[in-house]
């Protein structure tokens, strides 16, 4: 391990991914009582990956995400405030009550959105790095997907795409052993995702996912290669969903002991740890850091539940088309 | 006034396009040097270079993705995919992301976007490269869907898809070498506004891309039956004009709806749906209204075949023959 994050950044990191925790609890809770209606789909285990990517990139780097994401769309920027307001489906929120919790975007902080059919955002984003290239900007897109979205003809046309017009796209695929409920042993023909890098001639690694200092540093390495190489890069990241695929999956395709395993490698687990090994945290200020992030959300959540304003249908029909027609 | 092919005045729509806006890009398969399949872009990466051409892999779901993230950041892309039939290929970032984005955003993002593609029979290449797609576009809010039969149409309205803020599927047909008049100079024909072809007073038929031929040749025919023939051309089919459908067929009482794709579920339902919903063009009416289609079968190869599979002007004729009282 070669990055070691200092005091204030490793707290704030710290801090993000206690954040990315807390409010995915909080949407489970307001699911199942029914204060939310939908689905949604948590990504609780895979906050190093949310704080690792993108406080790693300048913040003009573009990312476009995928159904699962609420911790990257924290991590990029976005208001609790206005995603919660798009989870209830009120007029604050990101997308006004349009797009729901798979579809966050934030644009200010260069969050173009996610896609939830999975796999396809993965074309809009090199698309996006086509754009970028053509502007001469430095800046690049980060096209996250899964390990379940990877067998997708999408993908595969997309990185040949992205190699052979060398387009700054870095291909982040969080590998969280199932897609849905289907297990990556049993569908992924490889063994690391990053192998398939070099079938189209792009550059790739896989790292331990659930450690935010490795992340960090993969993805500044990887950054920096795209900027400076001028070339698409492949980055594994290998994590564990936590929670089920959507609010109702019981998981019954996984055994609790699998699950006991992963969760020694609970990435708020290890990197608390290491924080308080290193002298920069105690306990009690990690539990007090816990405790304070729950009531700020809980604070906005009920904030939010008394405030409810909603589009009218004839408001949500002017956003068909750009100019408010309706036919 | 000057004399354009289908193909050139498309080719002079897009030139025109992108020496006003270097954002316009041009992008598809073999649309390079080879000129596309239908040779619809010769000279454009000439004179564009492949900033504004982007020559891609056969990579229809990828392709059609990467236009839509490259117009979310302030391209213009014109898509070619070179036969409609692969637009299921390119279907989902096409109906599930280019036609939602700006709903799903609140907003927030537009996708200009035009998707360029030829539709139809008449070449002999079979089942799979000759299909009329057209409605797995116009059931879809969001997207605009316009289907140029002649030059002149062409080109004007190729002119308004690629300044449209939103996605427009600009669908051709593949008689490319048909000559036409167009005007001098700059022009562009709004979306979502059709055109009377031929002003007649005893039936009415509404038809869009190639079938208007086949409307206008039945509409010669019936002169020498002395029955007058008003013929809609519907450039666009979403937004559909359908003031201008109402108010001819209010004139005629009579009406015959045709285009190449089968009937069933096809675009003439709809048409048809619009003419009998409005009370005053529906009481309008003189007589049932008749759908003049392409044979309910995948596209033959068999030459001869092939031709009896879109809608000839002698059924066209035929069809309208017998909306009046004296027909047998």
């Amino acid at each position: 391990m070669a990055i070691v994050f200092d005091r204030e950044q490793g707290l704030s990191l710290l801090a993000l991914m206690i954040r990315s925790r807390v409010f995915e609890e909080k949407i489970e809770a307001l699911f199942s009582s029914h204060e939310m209606h939908g689905t949604t789909h948590l990504a609780i285990g895979q906050e190093a990956v949310h704080a690792g990517v993108s406080p790693a990139l300048d913040s003009e780097d573009w990312i476009l995400t995928t159904h699962r994401c609420h911790g990257h769309t924290l991590a990029k920027g976005a208001s609790i405030e206005g995603m919660l307001a798009e989870f209830f489906g009120l007029s604050q929120g990101v997308a006004k009550g349009l797009g729901g919790s798979m579809h966050l975007i934030d644009l200010e902080h260069h969050n173009a959105g996610s896609s939830a059919v999975v796999g396809s955002g993965v074309a809009i984003a090199t698309g996006m790095a086509l754009q970028l290239k053509r502007k001469e900007s430095s800046n690049l897109v980060v096209a996250f997907f899964g390990d379940g979205a990877s067998n997708r003809g999408v993908i595969h046309e997309s990185m040949n795409m992205a190699a052979i017009w060398d387009l700054p796209v870095l291909f982040l695929c969080e590998h969280n052993v199932y897609g849905m409920s289907s297990c990556a042993d049993e569908m992924v023909s490889v063994n690391s995702i990053a192998d398939r890098g070099s079938a189209y001639g792009i550059e790739s690694s896989s790292v331990d996912g659930n450690d935010i200092e490795v992340v960090f540093e993969a993805v500044q390495d990887a950054a920096r290669y795209i900027r400076e190489d001028k070339k698409p890069f492949l980055l594994e990241v290998r994590t564990y969903r936590f929670s089920g695929h959507s609010k109702n999956d019981k998981r019954v395709y996984r055994t609790r002991e699998e699950e006991e395993r992963w969760s020694l490698r609970d990435p708020l687990r290890i990197f608390s740890e290491r924080l308080i090994e290193r002298g920069h945290l105690t306990h009690e200020e990690f539990e007090e850091m816990q405790r304070s992030e729950r009531e700020s959300i809980n604070r906005i959540a009920e904030k939010l539940l008394e405030e409810r304003n909603e589009l009218t249908i004839e408001e949500a029909q002017s956003y068909v088309f750009t100019d408010g027609g309706v036919e | 006034m000057k004399k354009l092919s289908y193909r050139e005045a498309i080719r002079e729509a897009m030139m025109e396009e992108m020496a006003r806006d270097e954002q316009v890009v041009v992008i598809g398969e073999d649309v390079g040097r080879y000129g596309g399949c239908f040779k619809v872009t010769p000279g454009l990466i000439e004179r564009f270079g492949d900033r504004q051409v982007v020559e891609t892999p056969v990579s229809e779901e990828g392709l059609v993705g990467v236009a839509v993230g490259a117009a979310m950041l302030g391209m213009r892309p014109i898509v070619e995919i070179m036969y409609g039939d692969f637009s299921t290929l390119a279907s989902d970032p096409l109906i599930n992301h280019a036609a939602k984005m700006h709903f799903m955003t609140g907003g927030q993002v537009s996708v200009p976007m035009v998707y360029r593609t030829p539709m139809g029979s008449g070449t002999g290449a079979a089942a799979q490269h000759t299909q009329s797609l057209e409605t797995l576009f116009t059931n879809i809010p969001g997207l605009k869907v316009v289907f140029p039969a002649t030059p002149a149409d062409a080109k004007g309205l190729l002119k308004s898809a690629v300044r449209d803020p939103d996605p427009v599927v600009f669908l051709e047909h593949k008689l490319y070498g048909t000559e036409g008049l167009i005007p001098d100079g700059e022009y562009t024909i709004p979306l979502g506004k059709a055109d009377i072809k031929r002003q007649g007073t005893d039936v009415t038929i509404i038809t869009y891309g190639k079938t208007l031929f086949t409307a206008l040749d039945a509409a010669a025919i019936l002169e020498d039956d002395e029955v007058s023939v008003e013929v809609v051309d519907l450039r666009s089919l979403r937004p559909l004009d359908t003031e201008t459908i109402f108010a001819s067929v209010c004139k005629t009482g009579r009406v015959v709806v045709m285009h190449e794709a089968p009937g069933f579920g096809g675009f003439a339902g709809e048409i048809v749906a619009q003419i009998v919903g409005d009370s005053a063009t529906f009481n309008a009416l003189k007589a049932p209204i008749a759908r003049v289609c392409g044979k309910e079968m995948p596209t033959p190869f068999n030459k001869n075949l092939e031709l009896q599979l879109p809608p000839s002007p002698h059924a066209v004729v035929a069809a309208a023959l017998k909306l009046f009282p004296s027909a047998v």
